[in-house]
């Protein structure tokens, strides 16, 4: 019955999207203020809707109902609890409708907080959110209806992909989902800029902390993404550019020029028709991304569904919403003058240049990720672009944007002068240089050029990153009064700089000092790794509640005293006929230490040798930690006070839409 | 300088900028692309001495033998034609014979390919889908041995 239930709240939820685009649209046009209302009312029916779906899709998981073939194809009666709730999103069909809640909870988001707003903007900002809204709950409806039932009703349910019972991936997919689908608020916030004709500071102010948050919660999820990989998938990685992670580092790097070109746009009112267009980009891309991990055109860990219908549609979808946002670009785009003129050198002329660099790094990616599509398609072969042609483009472009990074912060408004901040940023230059020859070498006894090169980017970071907190602390008499008047968007940027440096430093280290090495070791035997000794003492067979595994131990030394035993497993979930491997980390700040078991070579004999895998990860601590650091100062930022709406105009409020449209 | 040649100095550095990175990005892509190849692709010599490939086939029943070491060696076949594949590291999870698999690497001068990197997807009815699309054609006589994988080939397509 619940199934039915979700089913029906779904279609409803479609006619309350399909509300949520036509009645504001023709308050528009008619100019009828009570239309307009009704965005925000469809908007809120639209959620309950969404959730009630959401809630019964849950339930038919918790109850272990099999014979909906979306909970059969991945659930199992033995599977945890825990991991029944998240199965929810665990394949296609699933994602989409948490894909489907999230944009209907933004979109409540957005009428709440936006009451305030002018009531034409806000209704139009609503009307584009349930447009695309309509376009995910048709495809769901149409190709991938997660209530389908299935006769004859199996006995026993297919399991959750191995993959994804983790506690890493509980979190990482709805993290990930509220940050692309928190983009489509900036996409509407620009598409209302360009219907409305107006975008002053004001709108970005509206639409900054929006577009932050949509960036925090990206940056999260692609670091727990990152996170989960090292930890589950057994290579020790911790980015693969695999085809479905450029899904969604595409739309990051392109949100990421999209809040520096915000910040522009508001303090000079520069810029405008760039932001308008990049915030178009970055819903571009992550519909893009959607439909690479959705169509099957890919392979890889991520992509589940392979039906041709579904990338279909997926593919015609964004070619209306971002064809249609880019005519109405191309036609009411001139109309967002830029008041004032931009300075090559001044903090709006570095951060014009960040986004060069970014948006061309995006293309880059893009241009990677595509082409082997492309190539297929036109039946020329089958190429695959590897990890080394991504490091290859996207360094280089980094480095000048790191550079750039510290300048800018230093650099005013307006007018920089070159001279004067060459002058005074020589001190944390050279400070970063001399650190950056001398640590590699006190700490590891070995460097290269690239080593300091990429050292020295992370120090110039981290060491311009506060100049603008310091600035704002000395300005008031003490340190107390100078503490308490900086603004949170300013911890905010310091901290997403630092973070940013970190993870720099975390690669560098990483990438240059790492070791791995594969090994194949007998229960007694060890091996020796950086000055670490990794003694085996065999595997045992072990059982949990919906598998069996192989279970060794590996005893790690340093100068004869034991620091950890390491307990990496072989699991087998026999529901899949899978094999996982779960590793064994010793964490540490600043080293960790990384079994995986690979396989015995005898498959007969478990208690004969087995292969294994060491590894030796300097710093990469730094490589998450740099990304949580950026998801509280994104956090930070859009708490800033400027952005709440306090001082909205009472006029608009108590004489409606008329002015306002006028 | 006027502003009219500042704002040309701007354009004129940021098309050098975008132009070195294009420059950039095409070279890494011409050293970096691999070419999808089967063993009859291999065989028929597609692919250039030394050049990376990725080569995707079966892994032939009962080839698997163990060296010194990690060492390993096996034959990868497709429907018409075998490989000898040696590898230095960790086989994958799924991997198993008569599974289907895309091992990169290159062509070494005694006619075997070297595997730096052995793949095989975490998911029972996986196979390559360049794989699947080369096995369409059932050319006759060395697909027996790899029924089960060309049942789960059809699997994948349904």
């Amino acid at each position: 019955m619940f199934a039915e239930l979700g089913h029906f709240a779904l279609i409803l939820a479609l006619a309350a999207s399909l509300l949520q685009v036509l009645v504001p649209a023709y308050g528009l046009v008619t100019r009828n203020g009570r239309a307009l209302g009704v965005a925000s009312s469809a908007a809120q029916a639209q959620f309950f809707l969404m959730l009630t779906a959401y809630l019964c899709l849950t339930y038919c998981f918790i109850d272990k109902d099999f014979s909906v073939a979306y909970v059969a194809a991945n659930s199992h009666s033995a599977l945890p609890l825990m991991y029944r709730i998240s199965a929810v999103w665990g394949a296609h069909e699933g994602s989409f409708l948490l894909w489907g809640l999230m944009l209907s909870g933004w979109t409540l988001a957005v009428s709440i907080f936006n009451r305030r707003l002018p009531q034409d903007l806000a209704a139009t900002v609503l009307a584009v959110l349930g447009f695309i809204s309509m376009g995910f709950l048709l495809f769901m409806l149409i190709t991938s209806n997660p209530f389908e039932r299935i006769f004859p009703v199996p006995l026993e349910g297919q399991d959750l992909n191995p993959l994804l019972q983790d506690p890493g991936l509980i979190i990482h997919p709805p993290t990930l989902y509220m940050g692309y689908v928190g983009l489509s608020v900036a996409f509407a916030f620009a598409v209302a800029a360009l219907i409305t004709g107006k975008l002053d500071s004001a709108w970005v102010r509206w639409t900054r902390p929006w577009t932050t948050a949509a960036w925090a919660f990206l940056t999260m999820g692609i670091t727990l993404g990152s996170w989960w990989a090292y930890n589950e998938l057994g290579w020790g990685g911790w980015w693969f550019w695999d085809p479905v992670e450029n899904a969604s580092f595409m739309p990051w790097l392109a949100a990421t020029a999209l809040i520096h070109s915000l910040a522009v746009t508001e303090k000079r009112g520069l810029l405008k028709s760039w932001t308008v267009l990049l915030a178009i980009l970055c819903f571009a891309l992550s519909l893009l991304g959607t439909f690479l991990t959705r169509s099957g055109v890919i392979v890889s860990v991520h992509a589940f569904a392979s039906d041709p219908a579904r990338g279909v549609f997926i593919l015609s979808f964004l070619a209306l919403v971002v064809g249609g946002a880019l005519t109405l670009y191309a036609w009411r785009a001139p109309k967002l003058a830029s008041e004032g003129e931009l300075k090559l050198f001044s903090r709006e002329g570095l951060l014009l240049l960040n986004n060069v660099f970014l948006v061309t790094a995006c293309f880059g990616v893009l241009l990677g990720t595509l082409y082997p599509l492309v190539i297929d398609a036109f039946g020329l072969g089958k190429i695959s672009v590897g990890p080394p042609y991504f490091n290859a483009i996207f360094f280089p472009l980094m480095a000048p944007l790191f550079v750039l990074l510290g300048l800018g912060v230093f650099t005013p408004w307006k007018r920089g002068n070159l001279r004067d901040g060459l002058r005074r940023l020589r001190v944390p230059a050279l400070f970063a240089l001399v650190a950056a020859i001398a640590m590699p070498f006190a700490l590891q006894g070995k460097s290269s050029l690239v080593i300091a090169a990429g050292v020295w980017l992370a120090l110039w970071t981290l060491a311009t990153a506060p100049i603008e907190l310091i600035k704002r602390i000395r300005a008031k008499p003490t340190f107390a009064a100078g503490l308490l008047s900086v603004p949170s968007s300013t911890w905010g940027m310091t901290l997403a700089h630092t973070g940013l440096g970190m993870w720099m430093l975390g690669v560098v280290c990483v990438t240059g000092y790492g070791i791995e090495r594969d090994v194949r070791l007998g229960a007694g035997q060890e091996a020796e790794l950086s000055g670490f000794v990794f003694g085996f003492e065999g595997v045992k067979e072990s059982k949990g509640p919906n598998f069996v595994s192989d279970l060794g131990t590996v005893v790690v030394e340093r100068n004869g005293s034991a620091i950890s035993t390491l307990e990496p497993e072989k699991r087998l979930y026999p529901s899949q006929g899978s094999v996982m491997t779960e590793t064994g980390v010793d964490v540490g700040p600043f080293r960790d230490l990384y079994v995986a078991l690979g396989e015995p070579i005898d498959k007969a004999n478990i208690g004969g040798d087995w292969s294994l895998r060491l590894y030796y990860k300097p710093m990469i601590r730094f490589v998450w930690l740099g990304g949580v650091l950026m998801f509280i100062g994104g956090l930070c930022s859009m708490m800033d006070r400027r952005y709440r709406l306090a001082r909205a105009p009472a006029t608009q409020r108590s004489t409606g839409h008329a002015e306002v449209l006028a | 300088m006027t502003k009219r040649q500042q704002r040309m100095m701007a354009v004129g550095a940021l098309v050098l900028g975008i132009g070195a990175a294009a420059a950039l990005g095409f070279t890494a892509f011409q050293k970096n692309m691999m070419y999808f190849q089967t063993p009859s692709d291999l065989i028929a010599g597609k692919a250039s001495a030394g050049a990376k490939v990725r080569l995707g086939g079966l892994v032939e029943k009962g080839s698997v033998t163990r060296g010194d070491g990690l060492t390993v060696k096996f034959r990868m076949a497709d429907c018409t034609n075998v490989v000898n594949v040696r590898y230095d590291g960790i086989l994958p999870d799924l991997f198993r014979e008569g599974q289907g698999i895309v091992a990169t690497g290159r062509l070494a001068e005694d006619g075997a390919f070297v595997a730096d990197e052995v793949l095989a997807k975490h998911d029972e009815n996986y196979m390559p889908p360049d794989l699947a699309d080369s096995l369409k054609t059932d050319a006759g006589h060395s697909c027996a041995p790899f029924k089960s994988a060309m049942q789960s080939a059809k699997q994948t397509e349904q």
